[in-house]
């Protein structure tokens, strides 16, 4: 392995490589850009990406233009993970045969999605991935929702947030079931490293991508990504929002070595109500009328409760 | 070399699954992603146990779908190496998406298609619906007629689909049983020469190539995507045909086995003729023999190259013929047959267009036997003699209860 890339400020950091363009289609205020030069700037190797169908696809690569200074391919919604794969043991096959044109480099094979791509059409093909050992690591760009598709809500839609195909309305709070727990499944898998970031927690999150390009076999990275237009909130509010979800635990920062060992990675000084988050977006607005209120309390408790199993599970260290 | 070298006899006896797997072996392919479905399951077997033997470098990426078995190809080829892979019937069918993505972004990538029916009801026996899936795909599709075909457009496919000016991906396609499992006398080339054939992988804006990102996979929107699809098909059309031709022509130098894009028999003089692929051609030369002994001029055309459509060597092998059959192992629900159209389509502008019918035979494995074939040349040939079409525009052979035909 070659040496991780020290990083001295946020400043230094968000200008150290610029393989991804400030050119692109996303939205403003949207966290996509803001992880994805995270993740890439975590380290000086040489790339080879890949994205799913959705957001980050659609908004970067459109001809005549890329906003990629990395190899980088497409191939559907649901299968970027197994792209990324491919080109992986395609490396490994002309490395056994000699034949690498640089056969000094080290390449990082990194695929992003979002959780329709990853928690939904393309759970099989990244579960695929993960049991077979690939040296790749997998990035859901977690906004909660079809984004790209206009908002439809997806297995990581969570509890009470109005989507377009759950909506909230006169008799309904929205979405009714509460968001897959995919760290914990992909985790499951006894895959070397997964991990849950947050753009605002830039340290956090380095640390995390640079362990995981340390090992060698599949990662998992699930990533909250902050999205202004489905969130409903003011594009200058990103971080802010970031901040919130971190500090409410909602958003939860751990990570899993070896499918077993939990490590919470960022314990607030003072945590907030979950109430702070949830009034900060106007997907759930609704929720603070009189009949859902109920609901609040719930989304506050299951936090609370969830927030215990980490805890129980990192002293456990099982 | 770091793997071991594979002696052959100068003829094995090898069914249509061993012939692609050694092929395979021989194109020295740096990565196979799979998925295995009857009957192509073998390809892939014999490939890991060559794997496993040391008689191949390479990585052997087994896939939990068939999906996944092209993504994963996709992302090698566009990696910089020699991919291959294979499939039957439903996986060719959950693959359809993915050969799209191949052929759009213009990956040399070879896929054995040992041809299955489609469910529902499920069977596991020879047809062709799953090939015509993908047919309009724009992946180059070769069609073999026994195990010899097999190896041989295996080695031709690596060397016309990886060429620069092409670019597109290649199918193989086999009969499913009646080719892939059953065992013949294949003439072998010995694994330098088949390889100096095939040539070494030449990479193309490959991912590996770190001092020049590529980016693959880009979306278009209206102002962009007609141009690709058009440039797209327009090389299959154009550039194609000149590199099939000249991989036939070095190839039978090297061998003395001559392939055409349009397999003619008997043609020159034949009133009547039968057009077909797979298995079938071979019976049918042997009744079109039989019947010129009967004194009926019978002839027999074989499709080799089923995409691109080779339309004027197809206009030019049919242009002397009163009467033919397009013989289809498929059933377009709801049109007349595949080949029926593209034949009609071939011939719409000939001075004298002959009389043409639509068959429809063997789906789900079931047998076309010669004297089917003797009674559709008798029907041939009574269409002839009455100087107009006295049969349905499609029947289909050899179904049980009442006849079966339309229009």
């Amino acid at each position: 392995m070659s040496e991780m890339k020290k990083i001295k400020n946020l400043k230094e950091f968000s200008t150290s490589a610029d393989r991804f363009e400030g050119a692109n289609l996303l939205c403003p205020g949207c966290a996509h850009s803001i992880i994805v030069r995270e993740v890439l700037n975590a380290t000086n190797d040489d790339l080879v990406l890949s994205a799913s169908t959705g957001c980050l696809e659609v908004c970067t690569a459109v001809y005549p233009y890329t906003s990629w200074d990395a190899s980088w391919i497409h191939i559907g919604f649901e299968n970027g993970s197994t792209a990324v794969a491919g080109a992986e043991a395609m490396h490994k096959a002309l490395a056994k045969k000699g034949r690498l044109k640089q056969p000094d480099r080290n390449p990082k094979f990194v695929s992003f999605a979002g959780d329709g791509a990853s928690y939904d059409i393309g759970f099989q093909w990244i579960s695929g991935c993960m049991e077979r050992g690939h040296n790749i690591m997998h990035v859901v760009l977690d906004n909660e929702v079809y984004a790209n598709t206009g908002g439809q809500r997806s297995s990581a839609t969570p509890i009470g947030a109005s989507a377009t195909t759950s909506q909230a309305g006169s008799h309904s709070y929205g979405e009714k079931k509460n968001k897959k727990d995919m760290v914990s499944i992909m985790a499951s898998h006894g895959i070397p490293y997964s991990a849950q970031v947050s753009p605002n927690k830039w340290k956090d999150m380095v640390k995390k991508i640079q362990h995981g390009f340390s090992v060698d076999g599949p990662v998992f990275i699930n990533a909250a990504s902050q999205c202004t237009t489905e969130w409903k909130f003011d594009p200058k509010d990103t971080m802010h929002i970031a901040d919130l979800s971190t500090d409410s635990l909602v958003w939860p920062l751990y990570e899993i070595i070896d499918g077993h060992e939990l490590n919470i990675t960022y314990r607030p000084k003072n945590v907030i109500p979950v109430e702070e988050y949830l009034a900060a977006q106007g997907r759930f607005k609704h929720l603070f009328k009189d009949e859902y209120k109920y609901l609040i309390k719930e989304w506050q408790d299951r936090v609370d409760a969830n927030w215990a199993y980490l805890q129980r599970r990192e002293e456990a260290r099982v | 070399m770091a793997f071991d070298k594979m002696e052959l006899r100068d003829v094995e006896v090898w069914d249509g699954n061993m012939a692609a797997s050694q092929a395979m072996r021989q194109a020295q392919i740096d990565v196979v992603a799979a998925y295995p479905i009857t009957p192509s399951t073998p390809v892939v077997e014999n490939y890991a146990g060559f794997l496993a033997n040391n008689y191949v470098e390479g990585e052997f990426v087994m896939v939990e779908s068939e999906h996944a078995a092209m993504s994963g190809c996709i992302g090698a080829a566009a990696a910089g190496g020699r991919v291959a892979t294979a499939t039957s019937s439903q996986g060719f069918a959950l693959m359809v998406e993915t050969l799209y993505q191949a052929s759009g972004m213009r990956l040399p990538i070879v896929l054995n298609v040992v041809n299955r029916a489609l469910a529902a009801p499920l069977n596991v026996n020879g047809d062709h619906s799953d090939m015509y899936l993908g047919r309009d795909s724009g992946w180059i599709q070769f069609d073999a007629y026994c195990p010899q075909d097999v190896y041989d457009l295996n080695l031709i496919a690596f060397k016309v689909s990886e060429d620069h000016d092409v670019r597109l991906p290649a199918m193989v396609h086999q009969d499913g049983f009646m080719t892939s499992h059953t065992a013949q006398g294949v003439s072998t080339l010995d694994d330098d020469t088949a390889y100096g054939f095939v040539g070494e992988y030449k990479p193309m804006n490959d991912m590996l190539d770190f001092d020049h990102p590529v980016t693959h996979g880009v979306q278009t929107e209206e102002d962009w995507h007609f141009e690709h699809k058009a440039r797209q098909h327009n090389d299959l059309m154009t550039k194609v045909f000149p590199k099939i031709q000249s991989a036939f022509d070095e190839f039978e130098k090297l061998t003395g086995r001559k392939y055409n894009m349009v397999e003619s028999y008997d043609m020159d003089d034949a009133d009547v003729a039968v057009v077909c692929m797979g298995t079938s051609v071979e019976t049918a030369r042997e009744v079109a023999t039989e019947m010129r002994s009967k004194g009926v001029k019978a002839g027999v055309v074989g499709l080799r190259v089923v995409r691109p459509f080779p339309f004027m060597e197809v206009a030019e092998a049919l242009k002397g013929a009163k009467a033919i059959a397009a013989l289809d192992r498929s059933s377009p629900n709801g049109a007349p047959g595949m080949l029926f159209n593209e034949l009609a389509g071939a011939m719409y502008n000939l001075e004298t267009r002959p009389m043409i019918s639509g068959y429809v035979y063997g789906l789900g494995g079931r047998d076309l036997t010669k004297v089917h074939l003797t009674d559709l040349y008798n029907e041939l040939q009574a269409n002839v003699d009455a100087g107009k079409i006295l049969t349905p525009l499609q029947q289909f052979i050899g179904v049980r209860g009442p006849k079966l035909s339309f229009l």
